[in-house]
């Protein structure tokens, strides 16, 4: 590529060049999708393949959208944050702040037709496929409204319309179910693509090799992706891995290594591993990111890594931040704008945790549905007179 | 909402049950003689308990997801700075492999004590316990053994755990000779029956409840001592209704003990602790005595171990029983985000239950 002479390895400066002169004139907010061009952050690592051009086609509209979209991921993961520390939330909750540039850069690549199944720390995933605010939330304080009726709460959100496969809570048992999906969409010829997620610590579970081995015999289009976090819960990936090169793990199977902090270069990145999941079959893309937030609500996320490491990932290569710069950087949008961008994504984040504590928990019936399928299993209960009771009980509690 | 929830079976703190029934074989019920015992919750109790393993066998090692950090529920917290990382140690994120590098160990003759995170998340190594464990020393005609394998894990409801940290898995491992099975109900009893599974010739899972981690608060002798695996213990002396349960559940039963008994009902109430293999003599002789049998866990009622306790004495007391049995256990559900006081065998449940069997 002609512009790959004007890279330098440092990301800051890289950033803020302007690769293409498109950008010019666009005031006020710029919405218009002619193309501008902008080089990754860092370059691709690759493993068995030849990794894809660092200048990423984007425009005006893309990146706001980014910001926007991010803008509103992270306000929402930090509401969660609220509402579980106020114990409107059940359930175990794992929060997503900080990685938002995987799910935004991903989704900018592919279309619904293509899945995503991911683990546990699913909320903006879903939001990206297009999931409702209200639905997030509803589903996180166990409501009616909630994305699996209030009956899977935080770690298990799913979408169907969107192929969104959701939520598991078995570290790495998602990743064979993707090879599954990548099997019956090869055999169904729809051109489509599923997209495993797991994380670093999952990346050691011998799910994964079953996995890999299986997609790379049948040249399956599944794309494994590594949200690689640096951490399993307490545990830096060297602590686990004896190759913490996650992108070359699989061996015979090519990889990709990503700043995952960057969205233009993730979308880049599903682009490519998208073409080549259709013609070649698997690969595997780490994406080097960060989660802000402890493990889960339980941990304060600073007993094995160091505050200033945190701080640094934040006024360094923070995602939000990065498409913040650029946008100024291109003049697309003024410092105001994007302010009240955040103040308007904050009042939808309200608006919504306001809508869904109206919502009503679910039926008691809800308890035991879908256990089986009506009429074909044992789906037949019988209340025992306990039962009864603390059913006509807890309705008692509940809606009086 | 959320707070008239905590109605449901909020777990008290363990009242100690007075020392009758069946004898321990260790001192701490020795009358004449008592070493200092200071109060603990049931996670110090495990602490302790590994402890001494660590330090009365240099055979004896310690792993599993973040243990060298303490584990999630900080059980093992100061071993590795004890005993060394060579030790203890954490290990990748692998329940299948955790248990079969368990196995592998033991099988040379050490102490192999595996942490697996939760009980939720020990299937991954399901096929270890079940095939390899479990068989080792009848396919070997003996000359290999795991003997020296505890596989601890926390189990059952918190409250809030929803899905996938909530369940209580017992009884598939029940259902494989080879295996034994035990689940303690309080911080005295989790270190002496925690000693004697690390010290035991077969292989031990060790179900934690982890409910109780922090509430219960008894007296916990601090000196090593063994409560007998396959031993039931009488915890409550009546008549007109024996109540057997294990681990968290056991509170709650007692609870509705309690409240039976201020209607006039006698109950016994027996601590299983050991599921396989499980005390059939004690449980017996209680029934024969009150000729009514409950039996209250979390699992799903069915295909859960209070079906094999029912079946057993139903065929030894045939002719003695006076009403069927009783089961209350969880329902026949995965484990539900929003309706765990509904799923759960709660106080309330298990009182019923009582009255309908005495009223039989
Ligand atoms: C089979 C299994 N073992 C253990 C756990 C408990 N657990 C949940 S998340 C987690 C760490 C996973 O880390 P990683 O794969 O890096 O994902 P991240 O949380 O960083 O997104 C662990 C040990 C689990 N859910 N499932
Ligand atoms: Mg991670």
């Amino acid at each position: 590529m002609a512009l790959s002479h004007l890279s330098s390895s440092s990301r800051s400066s890289t950033l803020l060049k302007p690769l293409t002169t498109s950008y010019l004139l666009r005031r006020p907010i710029s919405t218009d999708s002619t193309p501008l061009t902008i080089e990754t952050s860092v370059p691709f690592t690759s493993h068995q393949c030849e990794a894809p051009s660092r200048a990423v086609e984007t425009s005006s509209k893309e990146l706001l959208s980014f910001f926007r979209d991010m803008a509103l991921m992270r306000r929402m993961e930090i509401a969660a944050d609220s509402l579980y520390k106020a114990k409107l939330v059940r359930g175990f909750c794992h929060l997503y702040d900080g990685q938002e540039a995987v799910c935004i850069g991903m989704e900018a690549a592919i279309t619904k037709k293509d899945a995503i199944i991911t683990a546990y720390r699913d909320h903006c995933t879903f939001l990206g496929r297009g999931g409702t605010l209200l639905q997030v939330f509803s589903e996180l304080m166990g409501r009616k409204d909630g994305c699996s009726k209030g009956k899977g709460g935080s770690m298990h959100f799913y979408k169907k319309d969107a192929n969104f496969y959701g939520g598991h809570g078995i570290v790495g048992a998602q990743v064979p179910l993707g090879c599954g999906l990548a099997f019956a969409q090869k055999y169904s010829k729809d051109e489509a693509v599923t997209f495993a997620l797991y994380g670093d610590g999952a990346a050691n579970q011998g799910q994964l090799f079953e996995a890999l081995n299986i997609s790379a015999l049948w040249d399956l289009p599944a794309i494994l992706v590594c949200e690689n976090n640096h951490y399993g819960m307490g545990t830096a990936e060297w602590r686990a891995a004896k190759s913490p090169s996650y992108y070359k793990r699989g061996d015979y199977v090519p990889g990709l290594k990503v700043d995952g902090m960057d969205a233009l270069a993730v979308k880049q990145a599903c682009k490519f591993a998208k073409e080549h999941a259709l013609k070649n079959g698997p690969i595997i893309l780490e994406m080097d990111t960060y989660r802000y937030h402890g493990h889960s609500m339980s941990d304060p996320g600073s007993t094995y890594r160091t505050r200033d490491e945190i701080t640094g990932v934040r006024q360094e290569r923070d995602p939000i931040e990065r498409i913040r710069k650029l946008i100024l950087s291109h003049d697309l949008a003024t410092e105001k704008e994007l302010k009240d961008i955040e103040k308007e994504m904050r009042k939808q984040v309200d608006d919504a945790i306001a809508q869904a504590k109206e919502s009503p928990m679910p039926d008691p019936s809800e308890l035991f549905s879908n256990v089986y399928v009506k009429g074909y299993g044992v789906e037949v209960i019988i209340l025992s007179s306990y039962q009864l009771i603390s059913i006509l009980f807890f309705h008692d509690i509940c809606y009086h | 909402m959320a707070t008239g929830l905590t109605r449901f079976g909020r777990r008290m703190r363990w009242v100690p049950s007075v020392c009758n029934g069946r004898q321990f074989s260790t001192s701490f019920c020795d009358k004449d003689h008592n070493p200092p015992a200071k109060s603990f919750n049931l996670y110090t109790a495990i602490n302790q308990a590994l402890h001494i393993a660590l330090e009365t066998d240099s055979r004896a090692y310690v792993f599993g997801e973040d243990v060298g950090f303490g584990g999630v529920f900080r059980c093992t917290t100061g071993l590795a700075d004890r005993f060394g990382k060579t030790r203890v140690f954490n290990t990748p994120l692998c329940e299948q492999g955790i248990v079969g590098f368990a196995i592998g160990l033991a099988a040379m003759g050490n102490r192999a004590i595996a942490e697996i995170q939760f009980a939720d998340y020990i299937f991954p190594a399901f096929d270890q316990l079940v095939n390899e464990a479990a068989k080792f020393r009848y396919r070997s005609g003996n000359q290999f053994n795991c003997g020296g394998l505890t596989v601890r894990a926390p189990y059952g409801a918190v409250g809030h755990g929803a899905l996938y940290h909530s369940q209580s898995p017992e009884a598939f491992f029940c259902h494989v000779p080879g295996l034994k099975v035990v689940i303690p109900r309080s911080p005295r009893e989790a270190k002496g029956l925690l000693l004697s599974s690390i010290r035991d010739p077969n292989p031990v899972v060790f179900f934690e409840p982890k409910w109780l981690y922090r509430l219960s608060v008894e007296e916990v002798p601090e000196h090593d001592y063994m409560l007998p695996l396959s031993e039931a213990q009488v915890i409550r002396e009546g008549s007109d209704i024996t109540l057997v349960g294990w681990g968290a559940q056991l509170s709650i039963i007692e609870q509705a003990c309690i409240d039976a008994e201020k209607e006039g009902i006698s109950c016994e109430l027996i601590d299983l602790k050991t599921l396989i293999p499980w005390d059939k003599e004690t449980v017996e002789a209680s029934v024969r005595k009150t000729g009514r049998l409950l039996i209250s866990h979390e699992a799903p009622v069915t295909g859960g171990f209070g079906a094999e306790i029912a079946a057993s004495i139903v065929e030894r007391c045939f002719l003695r029983l006076e009403a069927p049995v009783a089961r209350v256990c969880g329902l026949d559900t995965p484990f539900p985000l929003v309706f765990e006081p509904l799923y759960m065998p709660t106080k309330n449940k298990v009182l019923d239950s009582i009255k309908s069997t005495v009223n039989y």
